[in-house]
């Protein structure tokens, strides 16, 4: 299996800290390498999946964890975004993710209004999988030409 | 990682200033903001986005509720200076069509 480094993170399952992922992920995505515009794409993509779990994965009483993974490639860095909250083994939640027709369909899920919807946006990759807990996987390539490959439905214009 | 709301009055008009960043822990003040300044008739809001640095979708809900709530009272919601990323996400969600958002500052707003 192709080598990568693995850096994880458990917060409360509330509102609070996304704010700290945010900082933890600029710094990340930084060391890779990302443009600006790019870290600015993960920042907002990875909030809006910690917010979907913070808002949906736990009833009031008991409010839980959210694990976030980063898997820090050579060339993409690959989020994964967990609201079990229990720690995972990254090559153990791959696996379970299966190939990419099982996962449900991002159409599929009705969740958090604009939320998935700016995910797919965003990411170059996007798994959802909803077995126990809801576990996003999302993936973002270095753009190593400089010009913004993700333009699948985005235009730049000023 | 904290939000900033400055609120004047000026004339018929009502300015928010915003500052830092919006996320669903940040929104709920916000939220407030617009529960108590919006819920009087025919009254114009203009929202200055110049010093926000970093938005997601709890901000585009808010605004939208915000501008639901502006049509209900025959008011006007307005969004100025708002930074190109912060505007890249109105366009990708395509809510540019439907809002008032405006990347320059309009007269007024920033003097």
């Amino acid at each position: 299996m192709e080598k990568f480094d693995f850096i994880e993170m458990t917060i409360p399952s509330k509102a609070d800290y996304i704010g700290v992922v945010r900082l933890s992920l600029s710094g990340i995505a930084n060391r890779i390498g990302f443009s600006f515009e790019d870290i600015e794409d993960l920042k907002v993509a990875v909030s809006e999946a910690i917010t979907n779990a913070v808002t949906h994965a736990y009833d009031e009483e008991d409010k839980g964890e959210i694990t976030i993974g980063f898997g820090v490639y050579d060339d993409r860095l690959e989020v994964m975004v967990a609201d079990s909250g229990v720690s995972f083994n990254v090559d153990e939640v791959r696996r379970r993710v299966g190939p990419y027709e099982k996962s449900k369909p991002l159409e599929d899920i009705q969740e958090g209004g604009f939320g998935l919807f700016l995910i797919d946006a965003l990411m170059d990759e996007v798994e959802i999988h909803d077995n126990s807990g809801i576990i996003i996987i999302m993936t973002k390539f270095i753009n190593e030409t400089g010009v913004d490959l993700d333009g699948d439905q985005i235009s730049t214009t000023s | 990682m904290d939000l900033q709301i400055k609120h004047t009055e000026k004339n018929e008009q009502t300015i928010i200033s915003l500052s830092g960043e919006i996320d669903a822990y940040t929104v709920t003040k916000l939220k407030e903001t617009f529960s108590t300044t919006m819920n009087s008739e025919g009254k114009d809001v203009i929202v200055d986005l110049e010093e926000v640095t970093y938005m997601d979708s709890t901000g585009l809900g808010v605004f939208v509720s915000a501008l639901k709530t502006a049509k209900e009272n025959d008011g006007e919601l307005k969004l100025v200076n708002v930074q190109d990323r912060v505007y890249r996400l109105f366009q990708i969600t395509g809510l540019n069509e439907i809002m008032d958002v405006n990347k320059a500052a309009i007269r007024g707003v920033n003097e």
